[in-house]
């Protein structure tokens, strides 16, 4: 049996190594999506003290450590019982709606954005931050950077530092800010909210302004008709930082919403002996193996997911871009459920409406009255025992779920992180690229990884993050191995 | 573009100083505060040639090994060697290179995952696949080598201990901190571009940059008025501090007096301790060692059991003075696990 192997080479946690087979004929048997690494967090957080957490996780992703932090302090206080003063979660949200921002933005011009806005048919030299300014004016790239500058400078204001933040602890916050802080947060969230409108009105003129890419986007290679996993708040809009979660069928029917400690009754990880990560799937439907469709437990935790299990977003200016985007992709609803955009590619457009509603919603936390109040910190009066955080991450649904002792020393750990929801559908998507690209032992060679690539790129796996960093292109080499392993054929692009 | 033109631009991008960054097992925030010196990356892509970053695996494989040895003017390493590939390029890139730096609090100490090596392998990958939300009926852990129906599937291995990067090569010079700050990053990048354009002394082997030679206490601008405390506190027991007191005098446990100073004490500045990510102050030999010893300073007690007493009132001890260090230190340096597999 012929052997092809991939190995995308970025990186965070770990990296991606992709391996497909293939059948006597030379069609795809099977691909597999390996994840290399493993850290153990679950493990070395037992015996440490539960107020540690908010810093310790944050160790665990260096690029949304602002989620771990945020997931922890909840857990935290879920496990001392104890509800933090309503600043202290203005602060934390405020602190996390400049981080999804920065990371948005981050994503959409640096790593995803290159695909669409220089082209998915450009060398893929160019498919990168530069062929971007080249494309749409090098003082764009100015405001990516001072974006990314603000940012980290509201997330040092509220959190201390810009990376690794230290100032959410079990009831509250450490400490609030200034009058003259929040003046300077208000002025980078209005400035934010011009920019997102100007990055939705580069998507506008470059991607659906052009039919060919539009045609890719709708395309059947990049559609998979999955669950949908999403946090929600209490009218059923998106919410990042607090909420109950919701799950949606592939059929637009929304199967249900629970709070964040009945995960377990919705959720369960599935094993596979050739990987360090495991495949979260939806319990009440079962592991199926890796298929998509109504009757499989795969669920998808991404922009595009929470677009499809919400009924809209929070704040005007979003809720007008989510109009825009069913209306273009889903003008009518399939089966008389709810519209919903099963086009993998979009979720593209779908993380820059999550970057307008995250600038309003930084607008309407920083002129909070409330929000330079001093009252931060709530002291726990009760024993700690046991408690479940969840905040949507950008990379999907993020829970930490911890035990204590009486003494709030941790006894057991237990973390769904954002990436790993989305395991299982990205091994679909890349093994459907496969299946489409290589028929009678034929690869189409720059063609396999281009897909690959795009498919992997879209759900932004922490793995493959680091290229959230400059160069903004993902190195790849594919290995064509006989029934021996020996490599009869090497492909390779960007390495 | 013309050959000529081609070659000359060959040329003038071989003249340049070649950089490399490396990312181990890692959570990329290294990588991000890299980034984060923002408009000077430009600075850095003017004065070096990248060759290597962010990407790490096989496909560069090739490339680095194609190249002579020395080849690479400065390698930077984040990341702690968890696996036998990483351990395996870490040793490529140190023969290529000419100067190696243990970036960051993983590579330079373990940093929190090193608090890996208190449990064996066997515990760790046990309880990762054991966890209360996993659906593990067969009881399967990953193995290095999998027969799966098509073939065999090859995973890293996933090594007994936890190292830090001097423990697998020879490094040249440190930068601390989890991450390093970015302005230290810059600082201390722009001084290796002066020393290698010859308007700047070499720093001498060994030496730690971008950070100071004091302690973070030295930085903070908490008041200190030697005051003694007869217990400690927990961060969530109280409804706050007072904002110009040193914490550690008003109870809490803070890393600054042995931690090296760099970051500007952020944290204390914010009414949360320092936890220690810039490492060992200059001239600690255990960090740990020097933390207790710092403790027992302001702890008002005559006797031993009353020091004890006051200590008890650190829930975690391991992890409060080794938090950061811990893989690096004096402690697990001759741990048997290094030998007999960590099952």
């Amino acid at each position: 049996m012929e052997r092809i192997t991939i190995d995308p080479v970025t990186r965070l946690e770990g990296h991606g190594k992709i391996e497909i087979f293939l059948d006597p004929d030379g069609e795809v048997a099977n691909a597999y999506f390996q994840i290399p690494e493993l850290r153990g967090f679950e493990r070395f957080c037992v015996g440490r003290p539960v107020e540690e957490m908010p810093t310790l996780t944050n160790r665990i992703c260096g690029v949304c450590p602002e989620a771990h932090h945020m997931a922890a302090a909840k857990a935290a206080d879920a496990v001392y019982h104890v509800d933090p003063p309503r600043t202290a979660k203005l602060l934390r949200e405020l602190l996390y709606s400049a981080f999804y921002v920065t990371d948005h933005t981050t994503h959409f011009y640096a790593l995803g954005g290159p695909d669409f806005i220089v082209g998915p048919d450009a060398p893929a030299a160019e498919r990168n931050i530069l062929g971007v300014l080249a494309k749409v004016g090098m003082e764009v790239g100015g405001q990516v950077i001072q974006c990314r500058k603000q940012g980290h400078n509201v997330i040092e204001m509220i959190g201390g530092r810009k990376i690794h933040p230290a100032t959410a602890v079990p009831g509250g916050m450490t400490q609030g800010i200034t009058e003259e802080q929040r003046v300077e947060i208000e002025k980078i969230a209005r400035w934010s909210i011009d920019f997102a409108q100007f990055s939705l009105g580069i998507f506008d003129k470059i991607v659906l302004g052009n039919d060919a890419y539009k045609e890719m986007v709708l395309s059947d290679g990049y559609t998979d008709r999955t669950y949908y996993m999403g946090l929600l708040d209490a009218n059923n809009k998106v919410n990042f930082y607090d909420g109950r979660v919701g799950i949606m069928s592939p059929d637009g029917e929304r199967v249900g919403t629970y709070a964040p400690a009945e995960y377990r009754d919705w959720i369960a990880e599935h094993v596979e002996p050739w990987t360090y990560l495991k495949f979260p799937y939806l319990k009440k439907i079962g592991w199926k193996g890796f298929v998509d469709g109504a009757g499989s437990g795969v669920y998808c935790a991404t922009p595009l997911s929470r677009l499809n299990t919400a009924d809209g977003m929070a704040t005007p200016l979003a809720q007008a871009a989510y109009e825009k985007f069913y209306d273009t992709l889903a003008p009518k609803p399939e089966s008389g459920g709810k519209r919903l955009v099963h086009h993998r590619l979009a979720t593209h457009w779908a993380r820059l409406i999550e970057l307008l509603y995250a600038a309003e919603r930084m607008v309407e936390l920083a002129t909070d009255p409330e929000i330079t109040s001093t009252n931060v910190r709530t002291v726990p009066t009760e024993k700690p025992t046991e408690g479940v955080g969840t905040v949507e991450a950008p990379r999907g649904t993020l829970t930490h779920h911890y035990w204590t002792d009486e003494r709030g020393i941790l006894t057991a750990v237990n973390l769904v992180v954002g990436t790993t929801n989305n395991y299982a559908p990205m091994a679909m998507s890349i093994k459907k690229a496969a299946q489409s690209l290589i028929h009678k032992g034929t690869v189409v060679h720059q063609g396999l990884l281009n897909r690959v690539e795009m498919a992997f790129r879209l759900y932004d796996p922490c793995f493959g993050c680091a290229t959230h960093s400059l160069p903004g292109e993902m190195p790849l080499s594919v290995a064509i191995r006989n029934s021996d392993g020996e490599v009869i054929e090497l492909l390779k692009q960007n390495c | 573009m013309s050959p000529a033109a081609k070659s000359s631009g060959a040329a003038k991008a071989a003249a340049k100083p070649k950089l490399a960054i490396f990312g181990a097992a890692s959570c990329g925030g290294c990588d991000i505060a890299i980034v984060n010196i923002h408009e000077h990356i430009v600075d850095v892509a003017a004065a070096f040639d990248i060759v290597l970053w962010p990407t790490i695996m096989d496909g560069k494989y090739s490339d680095i090994e194609a190249m002579a040895d020395g080849e690479i003017t400065i390698t930077l390493v984040s990341g702690s060697m968890r696996t036998d590939e990483t351990i395996h390029l870490a040793k490529l890139l140190r023969r290529k290179s000419k100067f190696m730096v243990s970036f960051g609090s993983c590579a330079s100490e373990g940093c929190i995952p090193g608090l890996a090596n208190l449990s064996s392998r066997k515990q760790i990958i046990d309880t990762a696949f054991t966890t209360s939300s996993t659906d593990n009926p067969e009881n399967l852990r990953p193995v290095w080598e999998c027969q799966v129906p098509e073939g065999i599937l090859h995973l890293p291995e996933f090594e007994p201990v936890l190292r830090t990067l001097e423990q697998v090569v020879e490094i040249d010079y440190t930068i601390p901190g989890c991450p390093p700050e970015s302005k230290q990053i810059w600082a201390a990048l722009e001084a290796v571009v002066k020393a290698l354009n010859g308007t700047g002394p070499l720093p001498p082997k060994g030496s730690v940059l971008g950070a100071g030679d004091s302690t973070v206490c030295d930085e903070c601008a908490r008041k200190r008025d030697v005051k003694k405390i007869t217990k400690f506190v927990r961060i969530q027991e109280v409804a706050g501090f007072d904002p110009e007191i040193c914490l550690l005098e008003q109870g809490l446990p803070c890393n600054g007096p042995a931690t090296r100073n760099g970051c500007g004490a952020l944290c204390p500045a914010v009414s949360a301790p320092c936890i220690g990510c810039y490492g060992a102050a200059e001239g600690v030999v255990d960090y740990g060692a020097r933390l207790m010893s710092a403790y027992a300073s302001v702890v008002e007690a005559m006797k031993p059991e009353e020091i004890d007493k006051v200590l008890d009132g650190i829930p975690d001890p391991v992890g409060q003075f080794y938090r950061f260090s811990l893989a690096g230190s004096l402690l697990r340096s001759g741990r048997s696990a290094w030998q007999n597999d960590g099952e």
